[in-house]
């Protein structure tokens, strides 16, 4: 059996998990876990979402072959493009199974919370064009950092609401957005961003995200007929982690997700509970959570996805932690030497690699490069202004 | 029918001011709040019956906007669970106590330390919004070892064979959401109060209250047509917060009098 096998019926991956929710949301995660179980066992159901994932997401994402950082590096450095999907990120992978999910619920409006702007941007999108009402919260401090992001979900017909409580960042997000789903839970359904919150939604986001394993496995096999020594992602919540993690975890591929110093959940938290779920949690001594500080809107969490808290726990996967000044360098690194801007989530993958380069010396290194650079261009001409 | 009798101090007494006829009445205090232990001894000589002891988070997900502020400003005044504790101890108003805290309050504590630290302080139940039955199980045990009674919600979601499995579960009395939403105030009674409160009524005999948008006293009083009592939240912090501790007694005193009317 696969390590990345369906959790218990109490939604747990070892000890973490679980749905801690208030009761109002309790019948509705079990209606959502039910039409996903048939959803995703209904062949019907498969084929329209890999329709939409090829011919409007532009699915499969290439493989890229870093020639140069490669040489720079001494190891082998291979990208897989998620970057290229439309909307920018592997995040519509998610959206449109939920969407389309969403759809056949019978729901006609989608709530989505946003950190970055990248699962916001999908989310309006998916509801673009499945003729869906769409509200995205964001938290006031990423509405501020991530302006172009904002714009781009009101052009695409959805409302936006800046979340001005707590830290005013992703968490605070989640927080409002499950605010608005114990209210509208009838007609609305939660479109959770990565692979965390109540059972059923880090297993079923996680299915959504296999594909990118799934490809990137078959590509690798054809490209050099082997799996990498080292599968490397970024971890906010952990989703697009999650997806390329589920290609490999049954080989001998070293899985490593990299966190940002300031949000290290797993580093430096401790198991929780927190929008619904059992997982590792930055937290003060009296279970109060810790605000994240983070230069990357997207893993600005203080939260992880629990599966990552068990794969953590295990051995499976390690979670190391990257600063915002070693992301920074990374982020112009791949740009420099590459041509190609990461989203800056994804620059904490690089930014891990460059620094462990001497004790991979000949590896294989896939990274997933999750999302692309263009809206954090703004962010980092006032960092490098400084 | 044949609730599950309890020994606990909230239900017996819950209990045996219904069968005297009165209609009950739980106001909610933010713990940690500039003049909370005013706040709480005025409603208690006001005629609450009991009284619920916000213990602040830092993630109130069930709250709305009055709850939620007023949780962040005990936060920044240094509250935490164990200050609020030490001060409920010196409390001493004659009527039951609970505490409503989000589960990782509990949950980091640890079960059976927490069950201890609300017996060492004098608190009878807690209420637990974001732990639901299924979830329930390892605290319950430690509450119920301790004699710490479990406050269980039902909300209007929930299909018909849900309630009595809630309603088994529950100590001290079953919370019947108001609403489909957060705690806050609005301008009616929703239909959906009186509905699920017929609902519980008719399948448990433990006392249901209702809370969530109970916003005044003439919407308890028709909530009282239909529960045995209510729970009023943040129309009383709002009052506290614009006017201090004594405002929340006066404001209960006014809902006492629509209730007994």
């Amino acid at each position: 059996m696969s390590l990345m096998a369906e959790p218990s019926a109490t939604g747990r991956f070892g000890e973490f998990g679980g749905r801690f929710v208030p009761e109002t949301l309790v019948p509705a995660c079990q209606e959502l876990e039910t039409a996903f179980r048939d959803a995703w066992a209904d062949p019907g159901f498969r084929a329209d979402l890999e329709y939409q994932l090829r011919q409007y997401a532009g699915r499969p994402s290439i493989l890229t072959e870093c020639a140069n950082l490669s040489e720079q590096l001494g190891l082998r450095l291979i990208l897989k493009r998620e970057d290229l999907n439309h909307t920018g990120s592997h995040k519509i992978n998610n959206v449109l199974g939920q969407a389309l999910l969403a759809k056949r619920m019978g729901k006609k409006r989608l709530v989505a919370e946003t950190g970055a702007g990248q699962h916001g941007v999908a989310s309006a999108t998916a509801a673009a064009l499945l003729g869906m009402e769409c509200k995205v919260y964001m938290g006031a401090v990423d509405v501020e950092r991530q302006a172009l992001n904002v714009f781009r979900m009101k052009l695409l017909g959805s409302e936006v609401e800046a979340v001005q409580s707590g830290s005013r960042t992703l968490k605070d997000a989640v927080n409002e957005a499950m605010r608005d789903w114990v209210a509208s839970v009838e007609t609305t359904h939660y479109c959770l961003g990565s692979v965390m919150g109540p059972h059923p939604y880090p297993w079923m986001v996680r299915e959504f995200h296999r594909v990118v394993g799934d490809e990137a496995k078959q590509q690798c096999h054809d490209l050099f007929g082997d799996v990498p020594d080292v599968v490397v992602a970024c971890v906010g919540g952990g989703s697009n982690a999650i997806g390329i993690f589920s290609g490999f975890v049954d080989n001998r591929t070293r899985l490593v997700g990299v966190e940002p110093a300031g949000g290290a959940a797993v580093g430096r938290g401790q198991p929780g509970v927190v929008h619904g779920m059992r997982s590792y949690l930055m937290q003060d001594e009296y279970g109060q959570v810790l605000e994240a500080e983070s230069i990357s809107a997207g893993l600005d969490y203080p939260g992880v996805g629990p599966e990552h808290s068990y794969l953590a726990s295990i051995g499976r996967a390690e979670y190391p932690s990257v600063t915002d000044a070693e992301v920074i360098d990374a982020f112009q690194l791949l740009a420099r030497a590459e041509g190609i801007i990461p989203a800056l989530e994804c620059a904490h993958a690089l930014a891990w690699i460059t620094r462990e380069a001497r004790n991979m010396q000949g590896n294989t290194v896939l990274m997933n490069l999750s999302g692309r650079g263009d809206k954090d261009v703004a962010q980092m001409m006032d960092i490098l202004a400084r | 029918m044949t609730g599950i009798v309890s020994s606990g101090v909230l239900e017996t007494a819950l209990r045996r001011r219904r069968a005297e006829g009165r209609k009950l009445l739980v106001p909610y205090i933010t713990g940690g709040l500039a003049g909370w232990q005013e706040a709480v001894r005025a409603v208690a000589a006001s005629g609450a019956d009991a009284i619920e002891i916000g213990l602040p988070f830092s993630d109130p997900v069930m709250d709305g906007p009055v709850i939620q502020q007023a949780s962040q400003m005990a936060l920044e005044g240094g509250a935490t669970p164990v200050s609020i504790l030490d001060q409920a101890r010196e409390l001493d108003v004659g009527i039951p106590l609970a505490v409503m805290c989000y589960y990782n309050t509990v949950h980091h504590a640890g079960h059976e330390r927490f069950a201890h630290q609300l017996l060492a302080a004098g608190i009878s139940a807690a209420l637990v919004p974001d732990l639901p039955l299924e979830e329930s199980g390892p605290w319950c045990e430690a509450a119920d070892a301790a004699g710490i009674e479990t406050v269980m919600f039902a909300a209007p979601t929930a299909p018909d064979d849900r309630l009595p499995l809630i309603a088994a579960r529950a100590r001290g009395f079953v919370y019947s959401v108001g609403l489909l939403g957060v705690t806050g105030e609005r301008t009616e009674l929703a239909t959906t109060a009186a509905s699920l409160a017929r609902r519980l009524k008719a399948i448990t005999d433990v006392p249901v209250l209702i809370g969530v948008g109970v916003s005044n006293a003439a919407q308890a009083r028709e909530a009282v047509q239909v529960a045995d009592g209510v729970i009023m939240g943040a129309s009383v912090i709002r009052r506290m917060l614009d006017d201090g501790p004594d405002a929340a007694g006066d404001y209960i005193a006014e809902v006492r009098a629509a209730i007994d009317a």
